[in-house]
């Protein structure tokens, strides 16, 4: 097998996939990635969930302005044409099924499309969900960005969720650092995958069935 | 006449009484009345509830008062962040209680709050256990969650500039909560870094009208959280 695909590598095929004209929202932490490969000839318009519509890179030190952020709390700035709304307007947005892709960050991603993002269950865990289960509901699709085992290689695509659920039957596609797969009919559809590798490898790093495309 | 100009924080926040519940607007430090806030840890009211997106930082602001033994309970959408240390240790030895709720639950649940709306059902959280304990109903095959509102005796909200009458404008995405939070309180106290005369603000801009504001008080030079979190201070009540 060769290596596996980075971060960036992976958020590059997040933007490649998502349409001209699409009105998406990028999870805190490995979709921020996103933001840096949306291809020139597209004009993809990013929400932030705290309140703003047109949202542009990371600040440099100088434009740095603590009371314009993103939802990862990061300094950023804002394109021609943005707009700025308080927060149940924000949401109205996110669960009125206005944005077009949310791209989530994810621990397990079950062949139903369950998500679970937010939480690990351990006892001694704070609990902290933020906007993810409201994103999980709204968005009309789900991409997930992840590492396709946890460190320990445990399999984080699955049959059935053990973690605490983010939202039910929510994830449309799954990007990973090994494949691209569509879920679709409670299947995991590999569209691609890291070179050298076989369908029959990724399947023993994936606890539930895979299907060639 | 109506005047909503107050002329110090301590009197904005001089009647505030124990056990109150008082939302917090700010996204992170964006938005966060950290002055208004001190003005209250001051003040001295105890048993407080606070509904605000997060839990605090540093040793400033929520979290000042929640490290004075302030706070009895908060709802929110995210305690945890990279300097929540107060929040988590009180937490952990059962000083505080938490009430996660999801971050649109919670803008939707405020502003249902101010619109005289008693509760409402959202997909959102179904099927995960922040459904727990609530009332399930299924619309159009969607599994939701009854949702209360949430109304408070006090709002402490961070703008950018007030007028007499009380209306607002805010300033980039230190908006957040703000324009949700005047409506769902019974006394909406803002701090704002500039008054502006009647009919500056046009009225086609004006995000908060008056009439959900109560109080407003001039702060020029608002607190910086970062540059704040960054010296390390540490804010004790006076």
């Amino acid at each position: 097998m060769s290596e596996a695909w980075n971060n960036d590598q992976i958020a590059a095929f997040i933007a490649r996939d998502i349409p001209d004209g699409a009105y998406v929202n990028l999870g805190i932490g490995r979709p921020e990635a996103v933001a840096n490969h949306i291809p020139a000839d597209k004009e993809i318009i990013l929400q932030s969930e705290n309140g703003l519509l047109g949202m542009g890179g990371v600040a440099s030190d100088n434009e740095r302005d603590m009371e314009l952020v993103n939802a990862g709390k990061k300094p950023i700035t804002m394109l021609p044409g943005g707009a700025f709304f308080h927060h149940a307007d924000s949401f109205a947005m996110i669960r009125g099924g206005h944005l077009d892709v949310c791209v989530l960050g994810g621990f397990q991603v079950a062949a139903n499309g369950d998500v679970a993002n937010w939480s690990t269950g351990e006892p001694d865990a704070i609990p902290a969900v933020g906007g993810a289960m409201d994103l999980g509901v709204g968005a009309k699709q789900i991409f997930v960005l992840m590492t396709h085992t946890t460190k320990e290689g445990e399999p984080k695509l699955v049959k059935e969720i053990s973690y605490p659920a983010t939202a039910r039957g929510a994830c449309t596609r799954v990007y990973t650092d090994l494949a691209v797969l569509a879920v679709a009919d409670g299947t995991f559809i590999v569209e691609d995958m890291v070179d050298g590798m076989t369908l029959e490898e990724l399947q023993k790093r994936t606890a539930a069935p895979l299907k060639a495309q | 006449m109506i005047d909503k100009r107050v002329s110090s924080l301590t009197e904005a926040v001089a009647d505030v009484k124990d056990g109150s519940t008082v939302l917090v607007s700010g996204f992170g430090g964006a938005g966060s009345p950290i002055d208004l806030l001190h003005a209250l840890l001051d003040q001295g009211a105890s048993g407080l509830t606070l509904v605000s997106n997060n839990a605090g930082n540093g040793h400033i602001g929520m979290a000042a008062l929640i490290e004075a033994g302030r706070v009895a309970k908060i709802l929110c959408s995210f305690p945890r962040s990279a300097q929540s240390q107060v929040f988590t240790e009180a937490y952990r030895a059962g000083e505080i209680k938490l009430e996660v709720v999801p971050q649109g639950t919670l803008a939707e649940r405020i502003r249902c709050g101010g619109a005289g709306i008693p509760a409402f059902y959202t997909p959102t959280s179904g099927g995960t256990p922040l459904e727990e304990g609530k009332e399930i109903r299924e619309f159009d095959g969607q599994r939701c969650v009854l949702e209360p509102a949430i109304k408070a005796d006090i709002a402490l909200v961070k703008a950018k500039a007030a007028d007499r009458w009380g209306n607002l404008v805010y300033y980039k995405s230190a908006r957040n909560f703000g324009p949700i939070m005047c409506t769902a309180a019974k006394c909406a106290i803002v701090q704002v870094r500039e008054y502006v005369e009647l009919g500056d603000l046009d009225p086609e801009h004006i995000v908060t009208p008056g009439i959900y504001v109560d109080r407003a008080v001039l702060v020029e030079n608002p607190i910086d959280e970062e540059k704040m979190l960054k010296a390390g201070e540490h804010r004790k009540p006076k």
